[in-house]
C-alpha cells in the first residue's frame, strides 16, 4: 500500500477549481501520463521530483503522477523567491522538476548556480511516453520532502514516508469519517503539511476536493462566497485565515450551512477570535489540531459545543493521536509530573525519518528513550493536565509561528545580513493581540553606509517568503550586547 | 486630490513604514514589489480607504496595477468618489 494507490481506491474522487471540474477518470489519465513520462526519463523508486506549480488540478495530478512513478515529491512555493526554491531543489537532488513555463528561465539559472541540472518538465507539453505500470512502493519509501525554515538560514527538508502519511490518514479517517458526499477545501499551499489531509483524505474516500488558489485564498469575500457556493463540508486552514474570513469576509451575506467540520492547525487560535467565528458559524464541529511537519498532526482537541473556556486564552492541543505516543520531559530528558511544563516528545508511526542529508540535525531532533524508541523532540513546551490532555505553553528556541508558518528568526537574520550595507541584524518576535506575533528586525549599517526602511523591506521581500518578511525594521547604531558579548535579544524585545 | 494623497501617505508611513524618513516615500515608490503592501496590509488599507472616503471597491478595482504606488492609489480612490 502506498499513497499513490489511494487514487485507485475510489472512483468518485473529484477535483474542482475555479469552476472547472476534473473527474476521477481524468485525474487518473493525467497522472498516468505524468508517471509514464517520468519513468521514461529514468525517474523511479528512491528518486525525488520537484514541484513548483501554483495550485491547480494539474498540480494534484502531478503529485499522484510522481508517486505512481515510485518517486517522492518535493513541493516548493511558487510565490516565494526563485532562489529559495532552487536551493531546496538542489539540496534535495531532484531528478526532475515540474514547473510552469513562466518560471522556467529563472529556475534554470538559479539551479545552475546550485550546480544541479534536473530535467525541467512543463505539463502543457509533456513528451509522449510508452505506458508503464505504477511502481509499487513500500511503507518505508519516501513519499514527500517538505522544507521548513532553518535556524541558520538554510531551509531543512523533512523526509516523510508513505507509512508516515498513511498512519496520519488512518487517524483522519477514523476521526472525521468522511464519505463520498463530502466536499473538502484545500486552502493550504501544497508545500505546507496541511495539504496532506486536503489532498489525500478526499482521494481515499472518493469525496470532492475544492482547490483554493493562491489569490482566492487571500481574498476573504470571495473565499466566503466559495465556501457557500461550493457547499464545502470540511474546512481546514490556519486560524489566521479563519480570522480573516470572520473579520473581512462578510460572512453574514453567505450561507455556509453545509459546513460540518472546521479544522484548524499551525498556530494558537486566540479565544476572542474563535468566539467571534463561532457566533457567525454556530453549526460545525471545531477541531484544534496540533503537530509539527515532522509528525503531521499528532495531538487533537475536539472543541465541545458551548466550550469557550471563560478565563482561558486558547484551547488545549488535546490528546495524542493513536497509535502515536507522547511524553513531556525536562531539559535532561526525564519525565515531568502531570501539571509541570516540559518539552513535548512524540514517538510512533507518524514521526519523520529525519532531515534530508542533515545527520547532525536529525540526531539532535531525537531522544532515544530507555525503551529504545526514537522520540521526536518537538521543541514545544506543554503542560499535561488533566492526564492525557496537553496545553501549549511556548517554545524552547527561536522559532515562531506566523500565519501558521514556521519562521526561524535566524533565517530572517541570515537573509538580511546578505544586504551589502548591513553590518549586523537581529530579529525578535513580540506577541500581538491581532496577528498573533509581530516580527521586528533591528539593523545596524556598515560604517559610512545608510539605508532606508523601504530598501530593507524590498530586500527582505526579494529574499524571503512573504510570511517571513518582518513587520517592522528599526535601524540602530549598534546592537546591544550582554556581558558575555552576545546580542541582547531581551533588551531588543523591550524596545521592539 | 491632495487630501487623498495625504491620507494615503499618512496611513502608509504610520502603519506600514513606521520609522521611515517621510522624504523616502514618493508618489512613485513601488508598493507591491517592495513588499510594503502584502496581502494582509492591502486588505487593511482597502478597508480603511472604504471607510475613510465612504466608497466601496469591486474585486476588479484591486488589481496590482491600481495598488502599485501612491499615485495609482490616488487615481483609484478619485475614480470612486
Amino acid at each position: 500500500m502506498s499513497l499513490g494507490d489511494l487514487l485507485a481506491e475510489s472512483a468518485t474522487f473529484t477535483v474542482r477549481c475555479d469552476g472547472a471540474v476534473v473527474t476521477h477518470t481524468e485525474l487518473t489519465a493525467r497522472s498516468d501520463r505524468i508517471r509514464n513520462c517520468l519513468r521514461q526519463i529514468g525517474v523511479g523508486r528512491g528518486d525525488r521530483v520537484g514541484l513548483r506549480l501554483h495550485k491547480s488540478p494539474d498540480a494534484v495530478a502531478a503529485i499522484f503522477g510522481i508517486l505512481k512513478a515510485g518517486a517522492a515529491y518535493v513541493p516548493v512555493d511558487a510565490d516565494s523567491p526563485v532562489a529559495r526554491g532552487a536551493f531546496i531543489l538542489g539540496d534535495c537532488q531532484v531528478k526532475a522538476v515540474i514547473a510552469e513555463p513562466g518560471a522556467r528561465q529563472a529556475l534554470s539559472e538559479e539551479l545552475a548556480k546550485q550546480s544541479v541540472s534536473p530535467r525541467l518538465l512543463d505539463l502543457r507539453e509533456l513528451p509522449d511516453a510508452p505506458a508503464t505500470a505504477t511502481t509499487s512502493c513500500n511503507v518505508d519509501d519516501v513519499a514527500y520532502v517538505l522544507y521548513t525554515s532553518g535556524s541558520t538560514g538554510r531551509p531543512k527538508g523533512v523526509v516523510l514516508t508513505h507509512g508516515n502519511a498513511l498512519s496520519f490518514l488512518d487517524w483522519c479517517s477514523a476521526t472525521f469519517r468522511p464519505t463520498c458526499e463530502d466536499v473538502f477545501s484545500s486552502h493550504a499551499p501544497l508545500h505546507f503539511d496541511l495539504s496532506i489531509l486536503d489532498v489525500f483524505l478526499p482521494a481515499r474516500h472518493g469525496a470532492t476536493l475544492v482547490l483554493i488558489g493562491e489569490d482566492l485564498g487571500k481574498d476573504p469575500q470571495r473565499l466566503a462566497a466559495t465556501i457557500a457556493g461550493e457547499r464545502i463540508t470540511h474546512w481546514y486552514s490556519t486560524p489566521s485565515i479563519l480570522n480573516l474570513l470572520c473579520e473581512y469576509g462578510r460572512l453574514e451575506r453567505h450561507d455556509c450551512g453545509a459546513l460540518r467540520a472546521v479544522l484548524f492547525a499551525g498556530e494558537v487560535f486566540p479565544m476572542p477570535r474563535f468566539r467571534a467565528l463561532r457566533e457567525r458559524w454556530p453549526h460545525p464541529r471545531y477541531y484544534n489540531l496540533y503537530g509539527p511537519t515532522e509528525t503531521n498532526v499528532c495531538t487533537w482537541y475536539g472543541i465541545p459545543d458551548g466550550d469557550c473556556r471563560q478565563g482561558r486564552d486558547s484551547f488545549p492541543i488535546g490528546s495524542v493521536c493513536p497509535p502515536n505516543s507522547a511524553r513531556v520531559v525536562d531539559e535532561q530528558g526525564g519525565d515531568v509530573p502531570v501539571g509541570a511544563t516540559g518539552e513535548l516528545l512524540i514517538a510512533g508511526p507518524n514521526v519523520m525519518r529525519g532531515y534530508w542529508n542533515r545527520p547532525e540535525l536529525t540526531a539532535a531532533a531525537f531522544l532515544t528513550g530507555g525503551d529504545g524508541r526514537r522520540w521526536y523532540r518537538t521543541g514545544d513546551l506543554v503542560t499535561e493536565g488533566p492526564p492525557g490532555e496537553f496545553t501549549y505553553r511556548g517554545r524552547r528556541d527561536r522559532m515562531v509561528k506566523r500565519r501558521g508558518y514556521r519562521v526561524e528568526l535566524g533565517e530572517i537574520e541570515a537573509a538580511l545580513a546578505r544586504h551589502p550595507d548591513i553590518r549586523e541584524t537581529a530579529a525578535v518576535a513580540i506577541p500581538d493581540p491581532e496577528s498573533g506575533v509581530r516580527i521586528t528586525a533591528f539593523v545596524s549599517c556598515q560604517p559610512g553606509r545608510a539605508t532606508s526602511i523601504i530598501a530593507l523591506k524590498t530586500h527582505a521581500s526579494r529574499n524571503l517568503p512573504p510570511y517571513m518578511v518582518p513587520d517592522r525594521f528599526k535601524v540602530i547604531e549598534a546592537l546591544p550586547r550582554t556581558s558575555t558579548d552576545k546580542v541582547d535579544l531581551q533588551g531588543l524585545v523591550a524596545i521592539a | 486630490m491632495n487630501d487623498i494623497r495625504s491620507v494615503l501617505r499618512a496611513y502608509i508611513l504610520e502603519n506600514l513604514l513606521p520609522g521611515e524618513d517621510p522624504s523616502n516615500l514618493t508618489d512613485d515608490t513601488e508598493l507591491k514589489e517592495s513588499g510594503i503592501l502584502d496581502s494582509m496590509s492591502t486588505l487593511k488599507l482597502v478597508t480603511y480607504l472604504e471607510e475613510q472616503f465612504a466608497i466601496e471597491f469591486a474585486a476588479a478595482d484591486l488589481e496590482p496595477a491600481n495598488l502599485s504606488s501612491i499615485a495609482a492609489l490616488q487615481r483609484l480612490v478619485q475614480s470612486k468618489l
